[in-house]
């Protein structure tokens, strides 16, 4: 009984934090003590936590090291944005229609999720990470060369160009190869963002003080032993990876309806935004959720407090990167923090 | 009927015969032994056991039902559970989580059940935290049911992973080298444990260990076996004083 209180407390922790965070950022906002660049970074920085959130999911409580998870968020971006696009004269309605872009989002990427991990959870660690960079760079390229047109006539699809669909005069190209998706409604706004944030962390704290949690836990901690009690590897495997993709697609749906132009980019979709998302992650504990919210906020935020830096912001995370592993890691290090913590706890108990 | 009856089991590594014309049968509530000179492929037949490699050829029959070319996790459901010679517990779960993995099967509700907090979560988690309080207190751990696994001293791990095993209301329990680096206290503690758990929950226990004051100690049936060959079975006694098998073990 206490254990459960003492996690649903950290639970409410955490929702309790995201739901302040914003409260003083409406605040902030309406006081207009925030620069339009802040502000125009307020949805995508939701986008990165839910990202940062769901990776953890992966890397923290299943414990496979996926680089691949920003094409997660292509797929889950590209599919609802073609999806806004196409119904944005249909639905009028706003909410209604981002609710389903959302599903639609949340679903294609999380059956991409299942699609991959069958044959990639085969592997273990470094092959495994290899192989999602791999798939990641294959969904942005394939995103890249995809051109989708509508006439009267229905759809057309080409991977040539955007001559090459044969539209009628009428018709419009809707996803235009390297030119992605144009005019899509931007519906994301930062509350709606942040309720999302909110669904984010339910689903992926309840999920992990649950019974399926405990498995997809057990099965990182030992699988052989997990086999052995009877636990289902593959199942919990692939259940921990899709709703991992899942959500992460509802991180690029948050992004594509933020943006009036949405195009596969290495910057956005490609390897150098997995890694962004796995700095997230790795700063803010592996397997710790809040961290991961913490870390996606104070990284984005702080580039742009110190732009001057800009240049040399790959070097810095690359830097911080290997200094936090050492520091979580090392043998030499867990014994100084070891020193350290039984120092600090000798010294309350003087207090006391 | 015999609980376990496995007949002429085989298999080969490339080359290898590590387990050759292998034999065993166990009856009920049974408390049984295999020993044997290192590498004589003991560890083979749990692993043979448990599915985790497929024989070549033989059968093992629990209950009648043959178990060859089942999965492990099938072999788990049909009621054989294993603990393992290097331990392997969950280290990062707490005490009780470890307990309430090898829960898994028995208490069941499903994902979405999990992830909305449905009424039915409640009612089972509740249930499965007095089950896992339940098996703990029997092995006086449940003072540590917060703590993490691997923060446990190594003799607690080692009941913790027998505690484990039980979770998951096998039929029969197979033991690896349960006194493997203990001391000789923590070998009669661990002695009085098996003994108990074979009392208190009618277990059949199958054990695989190289300390002979256990084996003579508990140890009602043994089974010899060397390069991968049956050498002996019979009652403890009988089979301890057998001069094959002090040839095997001690040399000539």
């Amino acid at each position: 009984m206490k254990q459960l209180n003492k996690t649903t407390k950290s639970n409410l922790l955490t929702y309790g934090m995201v739901v302040a965070l914003f409260g003083i950022m409406q605040a902030l906002v309406a006081t207009g003590n925030v620069s339009s660049l802040l502000k125009g970074l307020l949805v995508p920085l939701c986008a990165y936590i839910i990202l940062a959130v769901s990776l953890n999911l992966t890397v923290g409580i299943l414990g496979e090291l996926s680089l691949g998870h920003a094409g997660f968020m292509c797929v889950g971006a590209f599919t609802s944005a073609f999806f806004s696009k196409c119904v944005a004269d249909a639905i009028p309605f706003a909410g209604i229609r981002y609710l389903l872009a959302l599903l639609i989002g949340a679903a294609s990427a999380g059956i991409c999720g299942i699609l991959i991990g069958i044959p990639v959870l085969r592997l273990k660690g470094d092959y495994l990470a290899i192989v999602t960079l791999a798939f990641g760079e294959i969904i942005k390229n394939i995103v890249n060369i995809l051109f989708i047109g509508r006439d009267e006539n229905g759809f057309h699809f080409s991977t040539k160009d955007s001559l090459s669909l044969g539209l009628s005069p009428e018709g419009e190209v809707i996803v235009n190869g390297p030119q992605g998706i144009t005019g899509t409604p931007q519906d994301s706004s930062f509350a709606v963002s942040v309720i999302l944030i909110l669904v984010t962390l339910f689903i992926v704290l309840n999920l992990i003080h649950s019974r399926s949690g405990r498995a997809i836990m057990a099965i990182r901690d030992n699988r052989i032993a997990a086999e052995s009690v009877g636990i289902h590897i593959t199942k919990y495997k692939l259940m921990a990876f899709s709703i991992s993709a899942a959500l992460a697609g509802i991180g690029g749906v948050i992004y594509a309806h933020n943006l009036a132009t949405l195009t596969a980019q290495p910057k956005n979709f490609g390897y150098n935004m997995s890694i962004m998302i796995l700095v997230f992650v790795v700063l803010g504990g592996i397997g710790n959720i809040r961290g991961s919210v913490i870390a996606a906020i104070v990284l984005t935020l702080l580039p742009e407090m110190l732009r001057g830096l800009s240049d040399y912001r790959m070097l810095i995370y690359a830097v911080v990167l290997i200094a936090m592993m050492l520091f979580n890691w090392s043998p030499k290090a867990i014994e100084l923090r070891e020193k350290f913590s039984a120092k600090w706890k000798r010294g309350k108990q003087k207090e006391a | 009927m015999a609980l376990l009856e496995v007949k002429n089991l085989g298999i080969s590594f490339g080359g290898l015969r590590a387990v050759n014309e292998f034999h065993l049968t166990i009856e009920k509530g049974r408390l049984y032994g295999l020993i044997g000179p290192n590498g004589a492929g003991k560890t083979t037949v749990f692993n043979l056991l448990t599915g985790v490699y497929k024989p070549d050829e033989g059968v093992i029959l629990l209950n009648g039902e043959n178990m060859v070319g089942k999965k492990t996790i099938d072999i788990n459901k049909a009621g054989i559970a294993r603990t393992f010679q290097n331990i392997r517990l969950f280290k990062e779960l707490s005490v009780k989580d470890n307990v309430k993995a090898g829960l898994h099967n028995h208490y069941a509700y499903s994902t979405l059940e999990g992830i909305f907090r449905l009424p039915k979560f409640f009612k089972v988690e509740k249930e499965m935290d007095s089950r896992a309080m339940e098996l703990l207190k029997v092995f006086g751990l449940d003072q540590e049911a917060d703590t993490l696994a691997s923060n446990l001293p190594y003799g607690k791990q080692r009941k913790l992973e027998i505690t484990r095993a039980l979770a998951t209301e096998p039929k029969l329990l197979l033991l690896d080298e349960p006194a493997a680096g203990m001391n000789p206290n923590e070998t009669k503690e661990l002695m009085e444990t098996i003994r108990f758990v074979r009392d208190k929950f009618d277990m059949t226990i199958l054990l695989i260990e190289h300390d002979m004051k256990l084996v003579s100690g508990i140890c009602e049936e043994l089974t010899v076996l060397n390069f991968g060959q049956v050498l002996c079975e019979g009652k403890a006694s009988e089979v301890l004083n057998d001069p094959e098998v002090i040839k095997a073990y001690l040399g000539e």
